[in-house]
């Protein structure tokens, strides 16, 4: 039983994953489609910070009367990639907007269809 | 989380889209904490559930909140999800058990950061050390690159404020030569 908790943070993780895949994949709507990509994102974090934790373990700031810290390294690089995630979601729905100007639509389906004519 | 994840993919009405997305930050935060990864989750709160929402909320202002339903069934994405999700799980089974400190991924760097991190740059948190210091290439990157989208988004909303102003111009000439 408790072997089959211990994975139970990456079946979440993965859960995650393949939700924001499917919503990308399966949805015309681009804001959606972005929110989806951002779930995809987001879930990525949960996969890097979950196996650095320690049990037992407390957040890694070093303080008397504590000797175990959680793995800082994990932390250092999923800062850097939420930054690099909203920017991303910023070009995206920038992108958005121009589509929805030049093609009144944000649905790809109807925009394919007007390239097509 | 998971629940809320359920509710995007169904929910059609976009607003119900965007504030789903800013709880299941929150709750991504939440988590965080929970994981001993303190500073990652405030930036998750306010950039994730903050900025991320507001700005898919101006984006909905700008353009439409409903959406379209499906016009294909969506069977082959489903079975693709499915798919890559089962190999997923699959490989969890080779991976080293959860939170201990003596799995390979703590053994690595972290050690020496937790011990030297203080002594070399005089800072108890050692996030903070190895961000600025240790990894500040990694940081020096990562501005280059939110430099980089602020500029592509400054281009591309530029050039629609310009039309407009073109847009302006152009009735205002008309209405002259109405006159």
């Amino acid at each position: 039983m408790t072997e089959i908790l211990a994975d139970l943070n990456y079946w979440v993780t993965i859960f995650l994953l393949m939700g924001g895949l499917y919503i990308i994949v399966a949805h015309g709507n681009m804001v959606k489609k972005l929110v989806g990509l951002s779930i995809f994102q987001t879930s990525v974090y949960l996969l890097f910070i979950s196996p650095g934790k320690v049990l037992g373990g407390t957040a890694p700031i070093i303080a008397p009367g504590f000797e175990l810290y959680s793995n800082p390294l994990p932390h250092v690089l999923i800062l850097t990639a939420i930054v690099v995630g909203v920017a991303t979601i910023a070009l995206g729905l920038a992108l958005v907007v121009r589509i929805h100007e030049a093609y009144g639509t944000i649905e790809d389906d109807e925009v394919q269809e007007m390239e097509a004519d | 989380m998971v629940v809320v994840v359920i509710g995007i993919i169904r929910a059609h009405n976009l607003f119900a889209v965007v504030i789903l997305g800013g709880a299941y930050s929150f709750l991504l935060a939440t988590v965080l904490v929970v994981l001993d990864a303190v500073d990652v989750a405030m930036t998750e709160a306010a950039v994730g559930a903050g900025m991320s929402t507001v700005l898919l909320l101006a984006v909905l202002h700008l353009t439409r909140t409903r959406e379209a339903p499906l016009r294909h069934a969506p069977a082959i994405p489903l079975l693709v999800c499915l798919l890559t999700g089962s190999a997923l799980v699959y490989a969890t089974v080779d991976l080293p058990p959860f939170g201990l400190a003596d799995n390979p991924q703590n053994q690595h760097v972290a050690p020496y950061y937790l011990e030297n991190a203080e002594k070399e740059t005089k800072s108890p948190n050692v996030v903070t050390a190895v961000l600025a210091s240790y990894r500040g290439y990694d940081t020096l990157g990562e501005v280059t690159v939110i430099f980089t989208a602020g500029i592509g988004v400054l281009i591309l909303l530029s050039r629609r404020r310009r039309r407009r102003r073109d847009l302006i111009v152009k009735d205002e000439g008309g209405s002259k030569h109405d006159a």
